[in-house]
């Protein structure tokens, strides 16, 4: 079997991430084009979610850093993106490069504050900036909107775009479907250079410094500008994923960026598995469909409107405990050992 | 043997994502222009069948905001249910639906979408808040929703040409601080005055209306941060400044918080809550079991004044207060009949003379035409009149100052309306009329 | 001057508050080198069961004992249920289940009593004493909450120093083979960390119930602070945890008061970060400075 998938795929790996990504390009466009408006919109939403998650299992997967402050960095792409595009003068790819940079010189002044702090004490220093962060969009409420936030113009869809699919497909393209096709798209950009990135020199350093520091450091590694880097990397695709929120929310407002936002990341990348970039899909995944599945399985089961809602985070909740119990490694960590299982079982060694 | 399981990673993370894709959109239906939209004959629009009209909204039903705020839809429900037993409007019954977003207004966008396009609501009626709620006011407008009665009193919803389909309710904070701000300039002309805001619009405009009266007067203006719950030195620099009036413009649970707060300091000014914050029955309940234990005065809100602008549940032998607890016991779930499940029947009851006035074929546009022609002229549970208009889709013009006394409230003034900026205020001398027999409107189709 | 006498004040009863709190993680940290995040919503919901027994017409202090007993049987319940498979694993695997434990459990209370206001009672005035004819911002329950503060820090001191108990209780922290070698069950020293834990949690509840509104969620806002106290005492030590709870209180009571409510958090924030560049075990950390 591996060495069919061997023989199939090209032999270098960036030729190979390349073509699996225009592959999942394929699959998303079939998706979208089959889908309601609100799945539509519900891709969206996971995007971004997957967007920051993938980000962090960089971090927190591969070179064992923990951060429960990266709804912070979002929250400061996502302010970025709002103030470049209220007066409309600056399109909107370049509003993301420049959300993505400004998160990413940021993750540089966190990082190095971040590399000198080790378990609780790095956790504890997030946190404090998951909550302090949004409080200076109140205290500069004249720049960013106070309490009530900056209201955002989400890019509507080009012409061309529009004519381009409706030839391909015969559907028309709605702002729902459209802003999911700029959520993926740049999902898909992310995991091709997170790919890259995990399979060359820099995920290998990673994972070193995690597995052990005295080893890595006597291997002549500089652990503390690696720690930072991972962190540069990270905080950038959580700006990245601060972006696309705000034009799919069409608001960046403090309320939006609260510790639960930093701890359901952290959550989605361990509950996928943690070190796994499908891991984190499949936990931003679970972020975004299983609430309002439990609410409407709530209310068809006759819960009132109220009870459905309290259902939902006490299932999430119960969902991440039996998780961990089952599955230490996550959903992958599960996927892996059946698939190592199976290998053996099929006696294909 | 885990380096080439590293290199197929992402092949198998994009077949990952795309079984999560496909298993996810699977049950999803088909796309909302297909569907059955049109079906059942004699529907007019979306969200309308011959015998049903669908309505949505969200509300923080879980999390911090939740408190209080749950109910709200709870009312709003007892309400449309009371309606559809009793025949509905026009032969439709009417079907409400609402979502959580926990007060994060990421959230709002994701259930206000699944409102639109997954249950396709006629119109959104009495969604919760200032921040939640202008994350999706251009989405409900590009779609052309009518967006109806926002639970806020804010005066971002009064835009007509921005957002057509928007439509504010309750009295804005500004109307409401400059009917205060006058009550202060003329009764107490020398007291100084110390505000305590909460820091967002709702202090914001608050503070602006009372100080169109009495800026003069005021030496400090505190304001808190939501979600902060120790507000001892904010109490603390009123009391250092010597403010003898502080109003207040915060959400109920500060008023009871500012109230313990000020008793640690033995610091008793003239309290003056806004609406928002003040509800008597339960600032009164939250209150009352300190005094059970080891605080002695009874009623730490007693003497506080505030302003009304709907009959509440401690008037129990107001008619409207009556039809709201015939309401509630016959189709209200449980717990008992507060003045946040009022204030949801009383945006229902509003929804439903709206609904009335667009016809017996309702359209999303004929209800917007409908309210900015007629809705002026409705009368309900409120003593004052909305300010509906084609010019104007700002709600409630005004509130009356009382007192809050025992249980209850003692008139200090006059019903007195006005509008925001200069306008000035004026009593509003129209007798407040009973709800009808049968507790539901009766508005006659406009055009 | 009064005024900055009732920030202070209202800051060090404040303070009280978080270090009661940052005990009961610095206790959890020891016993088992895990961050609960659950503690909050532990003793929220011990708190209701004080609150429901209050309601049913018991005392106070009925209620306040059956709650610091439930906090015992749940803290032993889930470190036996949920804690015991996750520890020793990967250490956010456990950070996870903490998560988990504290959105399912608040979201249990919310069904269970309901998401609105209650008022709890205190067991003593909440008036502030008068002194010299004003009033300071001290008041009698205050004085109950700085005591218990003080009572269970010395206690857990004691504990940890003088009893044979205490010495199991850190050998099983410290290596758990050797403690076991050494005929300490380690196993049933783990539960009894996290039993005493919930309690000092439930304790912390309670106090900060005492006088004040509870809702399900009330505990959100002190478990940020409690934390940051914790870490930035050190987590390893008790008087650590008291003091960073202290510094914590009054320092953001002063910012509060005097710079604006809106830089609380931010001030915390500012607070933990320079501590921690100058400390990055904490203040009152004995670690050696790691190498790497």
């Amino acid at each position: 079997m591996r060495a069919l998938v061997h023989r199939v795929l090209p032999s270098s790996v960036l030729l190979r991430h390349v073509l699996a990504v225009l592959a999942a390009l394929v699959v998303v466009v079939l998706v979208l084009e089959t889908t309601s408006q609100f799945r539509n919109s519900q891709f969206a939403t996971m995007s971004y979610y997957a967007i920051a998650a993938v980000g962090l299992t960089v971090l927190t997967g591969l070179n064992g850093q923990i951060s429960l402050g990266h709804g912070a960095l979002m929250a400061v792409g996502a302010y970025t993106t709002a103030l470049l595009l209220a007066d409309g003068a600056v399109p909107f790819p370049l509003a993301m490069l420049a959300a993505t940079a400004v998160t990413a010189l940021v993750g540089v002044v966190v990082g190095a504050a971040a590399a000198r702090l080790h378990g609780p004490y790095l956790a504890g220093a997030t946190l404090a900036l998951a909550v302090g962060v949004p409080g200076l969009a109140i205290y500069f409420d004249g720049l960013l909107g106070g309490e009530q936030g900056l209201r955002v113009s989400s890019p509507r869809p080009p012409d061309w775009l529009d004519d381009a699919l409706y030839f391909l497909t015969a559907n028309d393209l709605t702002g729902a479907k459209y802003l999911a096709y700029l959520g993926w798209g740049t999902l898909l950009l992310v995991l091709l250079l997170l790919a890259n990135l995990m399979a060359g020199r820099y995920g290998r350093v990673w994972r070193a410094v995690r597995d052990d520091e005295v080893a890595a450091e006597l291997a002549g590694l500089r652990l503390g500008r690696l720690r930072v880097l991972a962190f540069v990397v990270s905080a950038a695709c959580a700006g990245l994923a601060g972006s696309v929120l705000a034009m799919v929310v069409r608001l960046a407002a403090p309320s939006g960026f609260t510790i639960v936002l930093s701890l359901s990341l952290l959550t989605a990348v361990v509950v996928g598995g943690l070190g796994s970039l499908t891991g984190a899909l499949l936990g931003s995944a679970l972020l975004v469909f299983l609430p309002p599945a439990v609410t409407n399985v709530g209310t068809s089961a006759g819960l009132t409107g109220v009870q459905a809602a309290q259902l939902a985070p006490f299932v999430y909740g119960v969902v991440l405990v039996v998780v961990m119990l089952v599955a230490p490694g996550g959903v992958m960590g599960l996927v892996r050992s059946w698939r190592r299982r199976g290998l053996r079982q099929g006696g294909s060694r | 043997m885990s380096r080439p399981a590293r290199h197929r990673g992402l092949v198998a993370g994009a077949l990952v994502a795309i079984a999560a894709l496909v298993v996810s959109s699977c049950g999803a239906g088909g796309r909302p222009e297909d569907g059955e939209g049109g079906g059942g004959g004699g529907a007019s629009d979306v969200g309308v069948t011959a015998d049903t009209v669908k309505v949505g909204a969200h509300f923080p039903l879980t999390g911090v905001a939740a408190p209080g705020y749950s109910e709200i839809p709870t009312g709003a429900k007892a309400y449309f249910e009371y309606v559809n037993a009793n025949g509905g409007v026009h032969g439709r019954t009417i079907e409400y639906v609402f979502r959580d977003d926990a007060y994060n207004p990421t959230n709002t966008s994701q259930v206000t979408n699944e409102l639109v396009l997954q249950d396709e609501i006629f119109a959104m009626v009495g969604g919760l808040g200032t921040p939640t709620h202008s994350a999706v006011l251009d989405f409900l407008n590009g779609e052309g929703v009518p967006d109806l009665f926002v639970s806020s009193g804010s005066l971002l919803w009064d835009q007509p040409e921005q957002n057509p389909m928007t439509f504010g309710w309750q009295p804005d904070y500004e109307v409401e601080g400059k009917i205060i701000g006058q009550y202060v300039k003329q009764n107490m002309p020398d007291a100084k005055v110390g505000l305590f805001l909460q820091d967002d619009d709702f202090g914001e405009d608050g503070e602006k209306g009372a100080r169109a009266y009495i800026d003069d007067q005021i030496v400090a203006a505190e304001r808190y941060a939501p979600g902060n719950t120790d507000i001892g030195p904010q109490i603390a620099a009123l009391q250092a400044a010597g403010a003898e009036v502080i109003i207040g413009f915060n959400v109920p649970s500060y008023t009871a918080l500012s109230q313990l707060t000020a008793l640690r300091l033995n610091y008793k000014p003239q309290w003056i809550y806004s609406n928002v914050g003040s509800d008597p029955a339960l600032v009164g309940a939250l209150l009352s079991r300190f005094s059970e234990g080891k605080v002695t005065d009874a009623s730490l809100i007693d003497g506080a004044i505030t302003t009304e602008y709907l009959p509440g549940v401690e008037e129990s032998d107001d008619p409207w207060t009556r039809l709201w607890q015939k309401v509630w016991d016959a189709h209200g779930g449980e717990g008992k009949l507060t003045n946040y499940r009022i204030y949801g029947m009383s945006q229902a009851y509003t929804f439903v003379q709206a609904l009335q006035a667009a016809g017996p074929e309702p359209t999303r546009e004929g209800i917007v035409e409908a309210l900015e022609r007629v809705g002026g002229e409705l009368r309900g549970p409120a003593f004052v009149p909305y300010r509906y208009s084609a010019d104007s889709h700002a709600g409630l013009s005004g509130v009356k100052v009382v007192r809050i006394s025992g249980d209850g409230t003692k008139d200090l003034g006059p019903v007195q309306v006005t509008d925001n900026g200069d306008a000035d205020i004026t009593e509003h001398t129209e007798k407040h009329a009973p709800p009808p027999p049968d507790g539901i409107p009766d508005v006659q189709p406009v055009g | 001057m009064q005024q900055f006498l009732n920030v202070t004040l209202g800051g060090l009863a404040q303070g009280a508050i978080y270090a009661a709190f940052a005990l009961a993680l610095v206790l959890i940290w020891r016993a088992t080198r895990i961050i609960n995040f659950a503690q909050g919503a532990m003793a929220m919901f011990t708190t209701y069961l004080a609150l429901v027994l209050i309601e049913s017409g018991q005392s106070y202090w009925t209620g306040f004992a059956v709650a610091l007993a439930g906090g015992l049987v749940l803290g032993a319940l889930v470190e036996r249920v949920v804690m015991r498979p996750v520890e020793g694993g990967p250490e956010l695997n456990a950070v996870i289940v903490t998560l988990g434990l504290f959105v399912a459990l608040q979201a249990l209370a919310a069904i269970l009593f309901g998401a609105t206001f209650q008022s709890f009672p205190a067991p003593f005035g909440l008036r502030g004493f008068t002194v010299g004819g004003t009033t300071i911002a001290f008041t009698p329950f205050s004085v109950f909450v700085i005591g218990s503060v003080v009572v269970v820090m010395l206690g857990l001191v004691a504990l940890f120093r003088f009893t044979d108990l205490g010495l199991r209780m850190r050998a099983s922290a410290f290596s758990q083979e050797v403690a076991r070698l050494l005929g300490v069950r380690v196993g049933r020293m783990l539960t009894l960390g996290w039993a005493f834990a919930a309690v000092v949690g439930s304790l912390a509840g309670l106090l900060i119930a005492g006088g004040n509104l509870v809702h399900p969620a009330y505990m959100d806002a002190v478990i940020v602070y409690g934390f940051v106290a914790a870490v930035l005492g050190g987590l390893e030590s008790p008087a650590g945890a008291v003091a960073g709870g202290l510094i914590i209180g009054l320092a953001l009571s002063y910012v509060s008061g005097y710079l604006g409510s809106e830089l609380v958090t931010l001030a915390a924030l500012a607070i933990l970060v320079a501590v921690l560049l100058v400390r990055p075990h904490g203040l009152f950390s004995r670690v050696a400075e790691r190498r790497v």
